[in-house]
């Protein structure tokens, strides 16, 4: 079968094939649906676009530099190499791209509270930041091991005035905290707006989150033709839920010659168990409210998941990836921890760039295939946040003490 | 026995009759261990519970309180399988044929067992009912439409954000009984109010004929004898598997007497509902 298009999804049920859907409590129901209305609307309404492009330019800081990794390029000595700068940011992260979006639209809905769940802690410091810019109280839930080894980011959303409610249950990690986040929101619909953080959850989070990030294509598409005056030959990006990656992909799924790879989190290999490879490693099942590839027993029951990097440490994956897995238009690769570590310190160094321990894993992928490929390959890597939150974890990992 | 005239029918229809509320009682399958899990589920009709709720254990319940959160992994822990509920359920049927048992989870371990299989195995272990939390109408036909074809009853949850204009899609694929959630929240939480229950069985009996049971924020007897005098049953779940957890040592093995303080729990229960109406 030849699709005519990729970027039509999701389908009327919220499904990108197979995968997706709204697969939650019947309390969430009629409030899905609302968001789904009121987004529709906001996506026709000129004067919310107007809002979006006032706070992506004099807030976030938009757009972000696409840059020519000069040292990186020649030490690879293969494919040209460009870094989408998503970690320039207001806050560091492309997480903010997100937030921004979906505090407008509480706003439109009339909430007056806002929930969100965190792993590495970004998309909490960044849905504080908007809870601050905008008034509303924020509650954020977050797994102890992530409040453990993310304390920078802890602090930080305290000062922004949110509130961090520790989750105990299970790993302590991403997927606890989203159920915790889940259990809030059932018995708060009324006032409360629950912004989800990746590519994921019930329909239509998937698609508006991936909306909400898909400035980060966009500007790739205009400045890498201003820079070569054609389009890039692959896009190289991390995968954790999966939201830095289709908002780099979305916007060129259409150009058949743009080759696009997603790179998962291995932890410690994949043969060993203790990964967050969902798509290499996993099978589709149903979580936190859409079928997607997910890392389960043969009981159908979910395993924790493993990364070094707590912004991968998610058993799941968005279902627009699961999706564009099984039609073969996007590659799903993976990286250890190792790996991860040995490219974020190459990084550091060639470039005066500390990324995040995230998009480190899509740097191996970069360190792997550029070598391989002509000089006149375009390869654009999304440098999705960077790596100050990292540095414990790091100096850990290599048994540094600071 | 189809669906349309199987245990739960003639459950429902021999309260009528007797002019009393019913009492749904909750455990997960499985906990604390394989054997009192049985042991308890036996004991469970002579202790007067009407209908068996039995909780098919998942890692992720994202609709339960901290309760059966904590019940369902002391389950899964011990080595609980869809494929022992299942067992569990056979061994049940051998001594008693009367009581209804319905199944109560998420979709994620069925869809893994495989929609088909898992329907059949139900069936023929001697299952009535299904309540899936994480499947709504708008997903009927993964689970519902086929659950209803191989003879099982599908039963919904209706909740005090279900409103009148979306009832109708709520109740159009449902049977045996409408679980009205009674509180926004997660089970075992906060507790509902006598009156908003009242209230909300009325508005449910304008749009169906089905008995409604009432259920979650239902803990002590006198809360159960509430709904029990405004519905067809009331449904106790967390303030039962609580019983379970307090008879659980930091081992995680089971100390004796837990299966007879259940039922204990259940048959105070029990009793409250029986007279309520009186």
């Amino acid at each position: 079968m030849t699709l005519n298009t990729f970027r039509a999804g999701p389908d009327e049920r919220g499904q990108f094939g197979i995968h997706g859907g709204r697969f939650v409590a019947e309390t969430l129901m009629p409030l899905i649906l609302a968001v789904e209305k009121a987004y529709n609307e906001a996506k026709n309404d000129p004067a919310f676009h107007a809002e979006m492009a006032e706070q992506r330019k004099h807030y976030i800081g938009r757009p972000s530099p696409l840059y020519f990794a000069r040292r990186m390029t020649e030490q690879l000595g293969g494919a040209k190499i460009y870094f989408k700068r998503e970690e320039l940011n207001h806050t560091g992260a492309h997480k903010i791209n997100n937030t921004v979006g979906q505090i407008l639209l509480a706003r439109r809905m009339g909430k007056t509270r806002i929930i969100a769940e965190t792993g590495a802690g970004q998309h909490g410091v960044a849905t504080a930041t908007v809870c601050a810019l905008f008034n509303l109280p924020c509650v954020v839930y977050m797994g102890e091991t992530d409040i453990a080894r993310q304390q920078p980011n802890v602090f930080r959303m305290k000062l922004l005035g949110a509130e961090v409610r520790p989750v105990a249950s299970g790993s302590g990690t991403l997927k606890d905290a989203m159920n915790e986040a889940l259990r809030d929101w059932v018995a708060n619909v009324e006032d409360t707006f629950y912004i989800i953080g990746t590519a994921a959850g019930p329909h239509p989070y998937p698609a508006m989150v991936r909306d909400f990030q898909s400035i980060i294509g966009e500007e790739v598409r205009e400045q890498i033709q201003q820079a070569e005056g054609r389009l890039p030959d692959t896009l190289v990006a991390c995968i954790g839920g999966g939201s830095n990656a289709i908002g780099l992909f979305h916007p060129f799924l259409d150009d058949r010659g743009v080759k696009m790879v997603g790179v998962e989190a291995a932890g410690h290999g994949i043969k060993t168990g203790k990964h967050a490879a969902s798509i290499t490693g996993g099978r589709p099942g149903v979580l936190h409210g859409n079928r997607t590839y997910l890392l389960q027993d043969a009981d159908g029951q979910i395993k924790e998941a493993h990364s070094i990097s707590a912004g991968l440490d998610y058993p799941g994956i968005g279902p627009e990836h699961s999706w564009l897995h099984d039609v073969g238009r996007v590659e799903y690769v993976s990286a250890t921890d190792k790996e991860a570590l040995q490219a974020f310190q190459l990084c550091s160094r060639l470039e005066g760039i500390i990324p995040a321990l995230e998009p480190a894993h899509a740097l191996v992928e970069v360190s792997r295939r550029a070598p391989k490929l002509p000089k006149d390959h375009l390869l654009v890597v999304n440098l999705c946040g960077r790596g100050d939150k990292d540095i414990f974890t790091v100096a850990d990992a290599l048994g540094v003490k600071i | 026995m189809s669906a349309a005239n199987g245990r739960l029918q003639q459950r429902f229809a021999a309260l009528k009759a007797e002019g009393r509320a019913g009492l749904v009682a909750f455990v997960t399958a499985g906990d604390p261990d394989a054997n009192a899990s049985a042991k308890i589920l036996a004991g469970l009709p002579g202790a007067g519970a009407d209908v068996i709720e039995l909780g098919m254990p998942f890692s992720d319940p994202m609709a339960d309180g901290p309760a059966v959160q904590a019940s369902s992994l002391r389950a899964l822990k011990n080595g609980q399988t869809m494929k022992k509920t299942l067992a569990l359920v056979r061994a049940f049927r051998r001594q008693d044929d009367a009581t209804p048992i319905v199944l109560m989870g998420y979709y994620n371990p069925i869809y893994i067992y495989g929609v088909d299989r898992f329907l059949a195995d139900a069936k023929a272990a001697g299952v009535d009912g299904l309540i899936i939390v994480d499947l709504p109408p708008e997903h009927d036909d993964e689970l519902c439409v086929p659950a209803m074809k191989a003879g099982l009853n599908f039963i919904r949850l209706a909740t005090p954000t279900t409103d009148d204009k979306r009832l109708p899609t709520v109740l159009a694929n449902t049977s045996g009984f409408v679980y009205y959630v009674a509180i926004l929240g997660i089970t075992g939480t906060r507790s509902a109010a006598a009156q908003s229950i009242e209230q909300a069985v009325k508005r449910l009996k304008r749009h169906t004929q089905l008995p409604i049971a009432v259920g979650f924020g239902i803990k002590t007897p006198k809360q159960a004898a509430e709904a029990a005098r405004v519905a067809d049953a009331a449904v106790v779940g967390s303030a039962i598997v609580q019983i379970v957890a307090d008879h659980v040592g930091k081992t995680g093995k089971a100390r004796p007497g837990v299966t007879a303080a259940v039922l204990k729990q259940v048959s105070l229960l029990a009793k409250s509902v029986r007279g309520a109406r009186r």
